[in-house]
């Protein structure tokens, strides 16, 4: 028994400590890289989501709770705010294609923002969920920091916000692909865009990891439509509601 | 490397910092990335150094934006972990997500990319 015993303090003391849960995240993400690479970049195949299963099922199993998890992992986390920052380099590879383009971008940027909006709003009354539900689901096509502070302003659930925005994130990874391949877009820079627009940053890099001005127009749509989304949702909540 | 690693936590510490002062809605690395972005096209290519300096910080952020999936990891696990808030509305807001999502991706894609056309055309003529 002595033998299982030491095991045991080996892993009470891993579990405590962040390098367990990062080495996890690695491992994880590597097999999902590794299946979405073996299927040739197949959008359902999501390396996130596939990194995200595996990690919540060991959690679960091991009745690990998400803030002891989180307490290692976000050392991986922190690295989102560096990442957006270098996300100013392909965008300004491309900065004579995006001047040459910027009726496009402008408009599709303020009509997009609106039918995001809209569509969210109308559903969800559709649907009859919760008035506080829609209030959270309306800003969740931006990014989630700037979704969260929107939701917290019109009366929404900012937590809530977070795991929607990051399931919508997922959905656009995962469906994008098929939705602008049945419209027969061709045009890069559009279907960047749009990947951007809708899904923010795990649809950015979606299109990054497929296609180098796509993703840099999705970068540039998720940075836009921040702060376009941000200023007219208070106004459209006051006429809608 | 780590002059790279320093110049860009750098601007997002000055994105942070501006953030909180003006109490923006924008979040700190986004006015990071805008900064950045206006430093990139006021140096252009004014010597072989900055040339060489904006080489090497565009290997690093290329090397970071590689692993940008990665790194939503960790906050995707506490959806899963935290999905049951959505209790008895669950069903019905994955339906506004996914519906919601699609229409959105194609709809905004299919203005740009006509929009793109009718410019191409125009200056054909």
């Amino acid at each position: 028994m002595i033998e299982k015993d030491k095991l045991y303090n080996i892993w009470v003391y891993l579990q405590a400590e962040p390098l367990f849960w990062i080495t996890l995240t690695l491992g994880a993400y590597l097999i999902g890289d590794w299946l979405y690479k073996k299927s040739n970049k197949f959008p359902l195949v999501n390396p996130v989501a596939i990194s995200i299963l595996i990690i919540s099922f060991i959690l679960l199993t091991l009745n690990i709770s998400y803030e002891r998890y989180f307490n290692g992992a976000k050392f991986i986390h922190f690295l989102l705010g560096p990442a957006t920052v270098s996300l100013a380099i392909p965008i300004y590879k491309k900065i004579d294609l995006i001047s040459k383009e910027i009726k496009s971008i402008l408009i599709s940027l303020i009509a997009g923002s609106i039918f995001a909006i809209l569509i969210t709003f109308y559903l969800a009354s559709y649907l009859k969920i919760d008035q506080e539900i829609i209030l959270s689901l309306v800003p969740r096509n931006v990014t989630a920091p700037i979704a969260m502070g929107i939701s917290e302003i019109i009366g929404g659930i900012p937590s809530l916000t977070a795991i929607i925005t990051i399931i919508t994130g997922i959905v656009g990874a995962s469906l994008g692909t098929f939705t602008l391949d049945l419209l027969k877009l061709k045009d890069m820079s559009a279907r960047g865009f749009g990947f951007g627009l809708a899904s923010h940053g795990i649809g950015t890099a979606r299109a990054m990891s497929k296609n180098e001005t796509a993703g840099v127009f999705a970068a540039l749509a998720m940075g836009l439509s921040g702060i376009v989304v941000s200023i007219i949702i208070p106004i459209l909540i006051k006429i809608l509601i | 490397m780590l002059k790279n690693i320093f110049i860009i936590f750098l601007y997002q510490l000055v994105g942070e910092s501006i953030q909180k002062y003006f109490l923006l809605n924008i979040p700190g690395p986004v006015i990071g990335l805008i900064l950045l972005l206006i430093t990139f096209i006021f140096l252009g290519k004014k010597s072989k150094d900055i040339v060489r300096l904006k080489k090497e910080i565009s290997e690093t952020a290329n090397q970071i934006i590689n692993y940008l999936s990665l790194l939503f990891v960790p906050i995707g696990v506490g959806v899963v972990m935290h999905i049951s808030y959505l209790e008895k509305n669950l069903i019905n807001v994955l339906i506004v997500i996914i519906i919601g999502t699609v229409l959105t991706i194609g709809f905004t894609a299919y203005l740009m990319e006509k929009i793109n056309n009718w410019e191409k055309n125009d200056r054909k003529r």
